[in-house]
């Protein structure tokens, strides 16, 4: 447990707030080896298993959008005029549960709605213990019945960069595109053209990812990363204080990092690896494509994507709330550098 | 903090070999010298030990929690990184206070410090309480390390050289005293054979403690004393079931570290603006005039204009889009207030338009017969007195040089804006940003502000006064943009269930009026709710009751040339301008009430999407038609119910 200590310590302690985010960061397993290692030190070893069942035990997990706390995320998400009837509300808390029972996940979260022209999907991811890993993605067009999606891959992606326009609403609906290729028919090389049929299950999959990889967003310290890998939710995160809460660089991507790595070192060297291991929005291009607005006077903070129109986030500052919905279209507006 | 409750234990072994001069019963800063070393033990430690050891913050059992200062941590980078044999400074240490019975401190360990530090209440002696039960271990550890030269003196800032620091620790084990009673290792350390027996043990709760006293560049707070008040707390206020609440003291405890409590005469800076917020919105929720007498209640009953927006959001959020219901609530008190404010005949709360900083809540109203807005007739003086100036210049310059070739070129002529309460401009807008925030008119749109709305897309931004900056360039700046869009859409999206309107009794022929169409309509009494399922299955059943704007950007059209003809002054002119104007014809839009089954296709789909509110119960929903053209525009209808 020494080794567990001792990195806990020597990277934690950076930060404007210092020494007690070190403490702060760390979930059950840091606080757990600091606990041991005062146990072999003479302390506090025969509670050592009490406390860690109750810090475990103590203070909800991360709120986004889950189904515990989907009716308050709602409330806080509302401000960009989109969201559920109340119908739609129940039944996406009883079904939200069974989904969890059934797939075994950690967690379930709604992830938002997809507004088609003859129905609307609604969508909802399921996570597991590592909170970077790829999630399971769960469509359902009545909030009720949840059909599991394939997993992106970049076929798809590619397979459907071609579609534009609406969703239809209709999952087995094909899109149809024509494609010139090259045919090679003994030695002679001609083009023809081909009908590629794509399905509507294939585009939401990739569009879910897209939005995924470009805009979901998760404040800082939400999230924070154990020496041995793996991604935790970070029990003591009380919330961004209101003055971080306005800058774009105390948000990050929710996804593997791309551009930390181009970082300078001087840059670098402000980071907090346990803390600071995802990109943060402001390297985002085209700049100027989040739009931060402070609701109800400080009191709650709304970022909205317009490269992704309808992704809106909340975060309640000083609180543990916080979250994202996307209730939109499903289509990039790639008209976003002319209209900023 | 309270007093310090007596200390229940006295301890019982006062380590005999404390030294009675490293004591102090003051409070307070001070600094003690350095104790003559320890010589022997001294040399035995190897050089390369280094734990980091920047300043320590002492606490005073009682003292408040605010009242630490800790010495300067990144001063001590010149310091001594190796530790020296000889002497190291003391820093003085404290008594808590009598009560707590501890007849002396156990001197910490070495530390250098800069400013005053305050004594610290040695963690070890409680813990040693602590343990008292269960080995006395500890005790004598203290004990004996009192007398060797405590190891720690290097300070250094990197994390980085810890590693390497702890791997030349050496053959003993940097904090696990207890390992070396293991009973499978049975005294094979190398120590145990050269050095007398407390020796290992000595040295390792020292490098434990040094460890734990270590702080970094960016904090000042180690977790020894993180510890200390942590504990001091507990013990001061001696909760209920200490071990269930120890997260939640930890968290305080380092909070209240951070962030002192500032003095109770200033306000919290962060949450200025809140503040403001809220007494803002106090006063919407407060009645006009103050005094409660029957004679208001009375007139309130009565017919207001204001509009029943909580019944709108009701249904609205049956179809699932709306605002929250208290931001609706507090939508509600703004059109109250703006109809006390102003002049209004109708009022509607039209939507809400999101922007980059700042968003816009739309009210359409219109304003009582005979209240002509004084602003507007001064805004078109102005323009006019603009205009006359621009001439004299002209006519100037061409005197004084050359006279250059005029171009050939007359911009097209300015088509007129729409009267007020007609067409485009038939009801005015207010706008404010946030439910408590004044109300701002609207300017009226004018044709070419349409046009050139049709040819741009841009975010709004929150200011009404921001320059709209776009190719091609739109004349005038955010306000007279969001007009224009907010003309658009209501043309395009403000639609009725089949029969909700009907024409009024037409006095003129339709020809006469030049096929400007009928304007004007009013409601139905004789409708009667068309089922809502019907209202879902066709798009026939819903009627456009807003004029369509032509591409002129009016709704009734004018013939541009019209007005040439008026000006006929410059003869060249005028037949140059007839050759370019024979073109024009009269532009023609489908006329008022036309079904929405009617509207073009966009891109191969229905520009309207229909829904029921709630599939499970047919019965009680409510039909739901959303625009695919303008994202955001609903509409429903239920019953004779609709917006």
């Amino acid at each position: 447990m020494g080794a567990s200590v001792r990195p806990s310590f020597s990277e934690g302690l950076g930060g404007e707030q210092g020494w007690p985010k070190a403490l702060r960061g760390r979930g059950p397993q840091a606080v757990s080896g600091i606990l041991t290692a005062l146990g072999r030190a003479g302390l506090w070893s025969p509670r050592r298993q009490l406390l860690l069942a109750t810090w475990q035990a103590l203070s909800r997990a991360l709120v986004t959008m889950d189904a515990e706390s989907l009716l308050l995320s709602l409330e806080l998400a509302s401000g960009s005029g989109q969201g559920l009837s109340p119908d739609r509300r129940a039944s996406l808390l009883t079904s939200l549960l069974l989904v969890k029972r059934d797939y075994r996940y950690d967690r379930v979260l709604f992830w938002g709605r997809i507004l088609g022209l003859v129905a609307d999907y609604y969508i909802a991811q399921g996570l597991s213990e590592d909170q970077l890993a790829p999630r399971k993605t769960l469509y359902s067009l009545n909030c009720m019945e949840w059909s599991l999606l394939p997993p992106a891959t970049e076929e798809m992606m590619a397979q459907t960069s071609v579609v534009k326009g609406r969703f239809m609403g209709d999952p087995s609906h094909e899109y149809e595109h024509t494609e010139l290729q090259k045919i090679n028919e003994g030695g002679k090389v001609f083009e023809e053209e081909v009908v590629v049929q794509i399905k509507e299950e294939t585009r939401l999959v990739s569009i879910i990812d897209q939005i995924d990889k470009a805009v979901a967003i998760i404040p800082r310290g939400a999230l924070f990363k154990t020496p041995f890998g793996p991604i935790h939710v970070n029990r003591t995160f009380e919330g961004l204080s209101l003055s971080e809460a306005k800058k774009l660089s105390s948000y990050f991507h929710f996804r593997e990092p791309v551009q930390l790595k181009n970082k300078t070192l001087l840059e670098k060297a402000d980071l907090d690896p346990s803390l600071d291991f995802m990109d943060s929005l402001e390297h985002d291009i085209p700049k100027g494509s989040w739009s931060i607005q402070m609701e109800r006077g400080n009191a709650l903070v709304v970022l909205r994507s317009l490269l992704w129109p309808g992704l809106t986030f909340f975060h309640a500052p000083r609180t543990k709330n916080c979250g994202y919905i996307y209730v939109g279209t499903g289509e990039k507006n790639i008209d976003l550098p002319f209209m900023l | 903090m309270g007093d310090p409750p007596p200390d229940p234990e006295p301890p019982s072994q006062p380590p005999s070999s404390r030294r009675s001069s490293q004591v102090s019963q003051r409070r307070g800063l001070e600094l003690s010298r350095p104790q003559p070393a320890f010589p022997e033990e001294a040399e035995q430690i190897p050089l390369d030990t280094s734990i980091l050891q920047s300043n320590r913050g002492v606490l005073a059992s009682q003292a408040n929690l605010q009242g630490w200062s800790l010495g300067a941590s990144p001063t001590q980078q010149e310091n001594l990184t190796m530790f020296q044999a000889e002497e190291a400074q003391l820093g003085g240490v404290e008594y808590p206070s009598p009560n707590m019975g501890f007849p002396s401190e156990l001197q910490p360990q070495l530390y250098l410090e800069e400013g005053g530090t305050q004594a610290t209440q040695n963690a070890g002696l409680m813990l040693q309480q602590l343990q008292r039960g269960q080995s006395n271990l500890f005790q004598q550890l203290e004990s004996a390390y009192l007398e060797t030269q405590p190891d720690l003196l290097g300070q250094f800032n990197m994390y980085q050289r810890d590693d390497l620091q702890f791997s030349q620790h050496g053959p003993y084990l940097r904090d696990e005293p207890t390992l070396q009673f293991s009973p499978s290792e049975p005294g094979f350390t190398p120590f145990t054979l050269e050095v007398p027996e407390p020796e290992p043990l000595e040295l390792a709760v020292q490098n434990a403690k040094a460890y734990l006293l270590q702080t970094s560049v960016s904090c000042s707070l180690s977790l020894y004393e993180h510890l200390v008040n942590l504990l001091t707390k507990i013990l001061n206020q001696r909760p209920e079931d200490p071990l269930s609440i120890l997260e939640s003291l930890n968290r305080t405890t380092q909070w209240q570290w951070f962030h002192p409590k500032l003095d109770t005469l200033r306000d919290d800076p962060e949450m200025q603006p809140t503040y403001e917020m809220a007494d803002r919105q106090k006063a919407l929720f407060l009645r006009n005039g103050g005094g409660e007498g029957q004679q208001e209640m009375e007139e309130e009953v009565a017919e207001t204009a204001v509009p029943n927006v909580m019944e709108t959001a009701f249904y609205l959020e049956q179809a699932g889009v709306g605002l929250s219901s208290d931001e609706s609530f507090r939508i509600f008190m703004a059109l109250k207030q703006l109809v006390e404010q102003q002049p209004i005949h109708t009022c509607r709360f039209w939507g809400k338009i999101l922007g980059l900083s700042r968003s816009y809540l739309v009210a359409e109203v219109s304003f009582r017969e005979g209240e002509e807005e004084g602003e507007e007739e001064e805004a078109e003086e102005m323009m006019e007195g603009g205009e006359g100036m621009d001439a004299p210049d002209e006519e100037d310059e061409e005197k004084d040089t050359d006279i250059i070739p005029k171009p050939m070129w007359k911009p097209p002529p300015v088509i007129p804006r729409e009267e007020s309460r007609s067409g485009t401009n038939k009801y005015l807008y207010f706008v404010c940003n946030e439910p408590g925030r004044p109300w701002t008119r609207l300017p009226h749109v004018t044709p070419v502000q349409i046009v050139q709305a049709r040819k741009i897309k841009k975010f709004f931004t929150g200011f009404l006064d921001a320059p709209v900056v776009s190719y091609p360039p739109f004349p005038g700046n955010e306000a007279n943009y969001l007009r224009a869009q907010i003309a658009r859409i209501s043309a395009a999206t403000h639609i009725s269930p089949l029969g909700f309107y009907q024409f009024g009794e037409e006095e003129g022929d339709e020809e006469e009026e030049g096929g400007a169409g009928r304007d004007s309509y009013e409601e139905n009494p004789d409708f009667e709710g068309i089922p809502v399922l019907e209202l879902v299955d066709s798009m026939a059943n819903w009627v456009h009751h807003a004029q369509h704007i032509l591409p002129q950007g009016r709704c009734t059209w004018v013939n541009p040339l019209q007005k040439i003809e008026e000006e006929e002054e410059l003869g060249e002119e005028e037949e140059k301008a007839d050759e370019g104007m024979e073109g024009v014809e009269q532009e023609v839009g489908p006329p008022l009430l036309t079904p929405l089954s009617e509207d073009a296709e966009i891109m191969h789909m229905s520009p309207w999407t229909t829904r029921l509110s709630c599939s499970l119960c047919p019965q009680y929903s409510v039909a739901v038609v959303r625009s695919n053209l303008w994202p955001g525009a609903y509409a429903y209808a239920s019953g004779k119910v609709q917006l």
